[in-house]
């Protein structure tokens, strides 16, 4: 893990009321800005000097960014809303608790108290080579440290690989993939939302980052349509030790069953791959069967095709292929 | 402004890791420039090309109507290292100035094509070509003299026509040499650090400085081939090269703009030259 090695470098603090301020500095700053929400991430970055921004933009004065709203058609998430506001919220743990459950197994509950739900979806990959400012791929390099014959990649990909081998660390990503939800973000042309797999991109399209948010741009909010309110929800989040880890694997899913048969699914996974992995052959292969222990080991099976595993990986296959079969068999019919 | 980009290795040694990326546009703007420049020079500015008259009588009759000049085989070699070579082009930069797209993979399979076709045609042309036509001779050196002296305004006698290939075609072989292989060589000890259906990973082959030299060598002949990719389009389609293109896609160029361009004596085509036969010289490429 990295190791705090002295004070933050110094930037220009920014402290908008509004998204308006916020983007205008974020667009004058381009790379040189740096969007501060729980700080969870960011001070780790700028505590180790790896990260050195000019201008460090804090939205916590933003009140637009945050907040639970109900719409006409689901409810809109702010991105700054924190993780344990997420967590509580009535009309979420009334019909969207797929999202409450992943977002209730984030770190701890004072990093739930001040991480947001924006960016625990934007974080930064947890690899420790590119983590320690090691010149890897992903910190602009020509390397990865982690797939070598003697890297550490227990946590690493099994899927997707691309030159890099990190993961994307987010638990709340694949239950906001599950729910069909929309990331909503403000970029020089104006709001753009986007499908929630689509907000994640893997090393094969841009090596230096996890999401598509190009500097300049900013997430302010996720919406979630009633389209899975009430659906049969399953989470599960595997780590090392059961509270303040990263997963090694998480899995999510929401399913509608219809006269004992499953009408509509969506399932995805993340710590397989770079971004949150949303199974669709899984999801055409069982639709219209019933979610028993068979179409379970089915999907299983069907989710880790063309896995490949690091050195000391191997274990997340087994783990993904029993996660897929839990979410759709249940865990009693596993 | 670094033409590199370094980077401080787990040893702490200091080591480039890639050519700075702003090179890129150098290059570009650089191709654009020779092109506008050379355009309005040729325009405005440029004296009509005269050449030493020929010695020997030709026969216009004893030349084909059609004068072979690429054969099936190099025409094929060709057109395959075209778009081998624009698809390394685009998804090598295309990535770099805002264009995101699922690249590695189609780069790779790019520059194997292109390794596999370089590889052909260094073996066809060291044996089934004339290997000589496409290095200048003494000949070209001494009408490149004469050349340079005319357009100075100093007195020099003309220059002769050319053989298969004028001297500006030899450099930019040569260019294209140095640069392709400079890109391939790198290219295949790069293609050890993805995973590929080649052989198996092996990011330690050399060390990092080793490694980062070689990206950067891969780095500058990439943008090298920007500008020497650009000037070669631009010449392809000029009005008074056209025939030359041409005849990279039928095979043949025109009897007439055979005799206007280039001396028999030194490219000997459907007349019988004794010298040169004896020399080797073949009309395959």
């Amino acid at each position: 893990m990295a190791v705090i090695r002295d004070v933050m470098p110094a930037f220009e603090l920014v402290q908008p009321s509004s998204i308006a301020d916020a983007q205008k500095v974020l667009e004058e700053q381009r790379e040189n800005g740096w969007v501060l929400a729980g700080g969870m991430d960011s001070f780790d970055w700028l505590k180790d000097r790896i990260k050195k921004p000019k201008v460090v933009v804090d939205l916590s004065g933003v009140a637009e960014l945050k907040g639970i709203r109900t719409t006409t058609d689901g409810i809109e998430i702010g991105a700054m809303t924190t993780l344990t506001e997420v967590v509580q919220h009535p009309v979420i743990r009334e019909k969207y608790k797929l999202l409450a459950e992943s977002a209730e197994l984030v770190a701890s509950p004072q990093i739930r108290n001040q991480g947001t739900l924006g960016g625990n979806v934007s974080q930064d990959a947890r690899c420790w080579y590119y983590r320690a400012g090691w010149p890897c791929y992903r910190a602009g390099g020509n390397i990865c440290y982690a797939d070598t014959p003697e890297g550490r990649n227990r946590e690493h990909a099994i899927l997707y690989a691309d030159r890099c081998v990190a993961v994307n660390p987010s638990d709340t990503a694949p239950a906001l993939i599950a729910l069909d939800a929309k990331f909503v973000m403000r970029t020089s042309k104006g709001e753009r939302p986007v499908d929630a797999e689509d907000y994640f991109i893997g090393p094969e399209i841009d090596i230096t980052r996890l999401h598509i948010l190009n500097p300049g741009d900013l997430l302010t909010a996720i919406r979630i349509p009633s389209t899975w309110a009430g659906a049969k929800f399953y989470f599960e989040k595997v780590r090392d030790r059961n509270v303040w880890d990263f997963a090694l694997l998480n899995v999510a899913s929401a399913m509608v069953v219809t006269s004992g048969s499953i009408e509509r699914i969506r399932i995805a996974v993340n710590g397989a791959a770079a971004r949150p992995l949303r199974l669709k052959v899984v999801e055409d292969a069982i639709r219209g069967k019933p979610p028993n222990r068979a179409t379970g080991e089915m999907a299983g099976k069907l989710a880790v095709e063309g896995a490949i595993p690091l050195q000391f990986n191997g274990y997340k296959i087994p783990l993904m292929r029993n996660l897929v079969k839990r979410a759709i068999g249940g865990v009693e019919e596993a | 402004m670094d033409p590199l980009q370094w980077a401080i290795d787990p040893w702490g040694k200091l080591v480039p890791i890639h050519i700075a990326w702003f090179l890129i546009w150098v290059a570009a703007i650089a191709g654009l420039l020779f092109v506008i420049v050379h355009a309005i020079f040729v325009r405005y500015f440029a004296k009509p090309r005269q050449f030493e008259p020929v010695t020997a009588p030709v026969v216009p009759a004893q030349i084909p109507e059609h004068v072979p000049r690429h054969s099936l085989t190099a025409r094929a070699f060709h057109w395959t290292m075209a778009a081998s070579m624009f698809t390394l082009l685009f998804t090598a930069f295309l990535p770099r100035v805002g264009f995101q797209f699922d690249w590695v993979t189609y780069h790779w399979i790019a520059g194997s094509v292109l390794t596999v076709s370089i590889l052909f045609h260094i073996i066809h042309a060291s044996f089934f070509m004339d290997f000589w036509s496409i290095w200048p001779d003494r000949i070209d050196l001494r009408d490149a003299g004469r050349r340079i002296l005319r357009f100075v305004g100093r007195p020099a006698p003309l220059p002769e026509r050319f053989a298969k290939y004028p001297l500006e075609n030899k450099l930019y072989h040569g260019a294209i040499i140095a640069a392709g292989l400079s890109a391939i060589v790198t290219g295949v000890f790069m293609m050890f650090r993805v995973r590929t259906i080649f052989f198996p990973r092996n990011p330690y082959l050399f060390s990092d400085m080793t490694w980062g030299m070689m990206y950067v060598l891969h780095g500058l002949a990439g943008v090298g081939l920007i500008l020497l990719i650009t000037v070669h389009v631009y010449f392809g389609i000029r009005p008074e090269k056209r025939p030359i293109t041409k005849s990279m896609i039928f095979g043949w160029m025109s009897r007439d703009f055979y005799l206007e361009e280039h001396d028999p004596k030194r490219w000997a085509v459907g007349i019988p030259s004794p010298s040169r036969e004896s020399a080797g010289t073949r009309n395959e490429d």
